[in-house]
């Protein structure tokens, strides 16, 4: 059953079960800090595909095969697949499910992706519309620059703002019944929150609104403080998004920063040129699936929110001078002792 | 907190790190010389060969274009302009780069739709005002009587 706490917490109370998970990743991303917490390092990028697209849909598939085989099943056991991407029609996703011969529903959130999968997965779940799915979600360097920004060979300059796609996908098994302890609990559907920024080359301050108010939101219909978690995770804000964030929920008397962290930041070390951090679907999606589930299961992290967040724009809108509206999605995942 | 679009965007300005601006400038102007010193030697070696000094020019900007296009199909291109900046976009070795990168990006589409439809999607905007500016220059050159031709 689903409870509404507070203002905009749900509150699954079978508590639906992460049964498993897996990440893969790109070269650049492996040769980062989290590197080894990676079930899957790719030394080609191009995933021997003939297009960056079909390379993208090679590594989610990678990571959705690996993510089913860990749970024990076999195709088709699933009841749907949600998963997303940033390329137009999800061109991403579709590919690499287009075999499965499962039911399949695309996602959009941009960055928040993992997390909106995560979300709607365990209210399906919880509800009763699938016995067990997968979610997952997946960015490509190459794939993403040609369709947001410029061709990979053309010489331009960064700024200190912009962030780097992660190549990058991650995968998640959730199901009604099951005998593994991380369990999925609450969820939060995020708002797009607007505040005027209109520069695609700092993402972290379109998206820091959102977390703030889905945040903020959460802490108050739980009644709980930042420290009741372990572990309070942001899906890509990166360096600079990742310091308004703090700043923002200090004025209100909040400190996240002892237990806060950002997928963004982690996923890239200062000497790997990612300017302001990792971001993309595949970010925030590989993290969690990677390092920090593993975590759980080893009981280094009890209680974690992951709180997903995107930049709700395209080129066009970008082009046609619309603002950048940030939306950030979190589910509260915990490890049980029993 | 409420927070208004005003006192967010102070906020984003104060967090958000600026471009190292001199330093920036300072790199461009070293690497776009640099190219304009290569630009000056392969003129001389045009020169050397016999070349007039027209010619020479010509023969120069094919060469420099011909080196731009050869660093951009080796990936080399990139790399050097993520220092340089506005030092490898002005000179030529820059025009070259910016028409054999999508050439190179968009291959998966297809000769027609992919080449040939985006080979000018960066350059497009610097054809189509360069032309017009120097069609209205020269109509301007040509009603004022300047222009020495027919």
């Amino acid at each position: 059953m689903i409870e509404h706490i507070g203002q905009r917490t749900l509150y699954l109370t079978g508590r639906p079960y992460l049964l498993s998970h897996a990440s893969a990743v790109g070269k650049k991303e492996g040769e980062g800090p989290l590197g080894a917490y990676f079930d899957f390092v790719t030394e080609d990028d191009r995933m021997k595909q003939k297009s960056w697209e079909l390379a993208e849909s090679a590594l989610q598939k990678t990571a959705i095969h690996l993510a089913i085989q860990k749970a024990g099943l076999h195709k088709g056991d699933l009841d749907v697949i949600l998963a997303g991407d940033l390329l137009n029609q999800c061109t991403g996703s579709f590919l690499a499910s287009v075999d499965s011969d499962t039911p399949y529903l695309g996602q959009y959130g941009a960055c928040s992706t993992m997390a909106q999968g995560l979300a709607l997965g365990g209210c399906l779940v919880e509800g009763g519309a699938a016995r067990r799915l997968l979610a997952a979600a997946s960015s490509h360097f190459c794939s993403a620059e040609r369709q947001y920004r410029f061709p990979l060979a053309y010489g331009g300059q960064r700024t200190p703002t912009a962030q780097w796609t992660a190549t990058a996908a991650g995968a998640a098994v959730l199901g009604a019944h099951g005998t593994g302890r991380i369990r999925l609990t609450h969820v939060l559907f995020g708002k797009m929150v607007e505040l005027g920024v209109k520069d695609a080359n700092n993402m972290g301050a379109a998206m820091a609104p959102a977390a703030y108010d889905t945040i903020s939101a959460l802490l108050s219909d739980l009644g709980a403080q930042p420290t009741d978690f372990d572990c309070i995770v942001t899906g890509d804000l990166g360096h600079v998004g990742a310091d308004l964030l703090l700043t923002l929920l200090r004025t209100d008397g909040i400190d996240l920063s002892p237990v806060y962290s950002d997928c963004g930041s982690l996923l890239f070390g200062d000497e790997q040129d990612a300017h302001a951090g990792g971001s993309g679907c595949g970010c925030s999606a590989a993290v969690l699936c990677g390092p920090l589930l593993r975590d759980m299961q080893a009981g280094k992290i009890r209680r974690l929110v992951f709180a997903g967040t995107g930049a709700m724009m395209s080129p066009t809108s970008v082009q046609q001078g619309q603002p950048i509206a940030g939306i950030c999605h979190a589910v509260v995942i915990e490890r049980s002792d029993a | 907190m409420k927070l208004d679009k005003q006192s967010y965007q102070r906020l984003l300005e104060q967090k958000s790190p600026p471009s190292p601006l001199p330093l920036d400038c300072l790199k461009a102007f070293l690497f776009g010389g640099a190219i304009c010193t290569v630009g000056e030697a392969v003129s001389n070696f045009w020169q050397w060969r016999g070349l007039e000094t027209t010619d020479a020019a010509a023969a120069t900007s094919i060469t420099m274009v011909f080196l731009g296009a050869l660093l951009t199909c080796l990936h080399l291109y990139e790399k050097l302009a993520k220092h340089a900046g506005a030092g490898t976009i002005v000179p030529i070795t820059g025009f070259a780069n910016s028409i054999v990168s999508p050439a190179m990006e968009f291959k998966s589409e297809g000769l027609v739709l992919g080449v040939g439809a985006k080979l000018f999607v960066i350059a497009g905007p610097v054809l189509a005002y360069g032309i017009s500016a120097s069609v209205i220059y020269g109509l301007v050159l040509m009603l004022l009587g300047g222009g020495g031709g027919a």
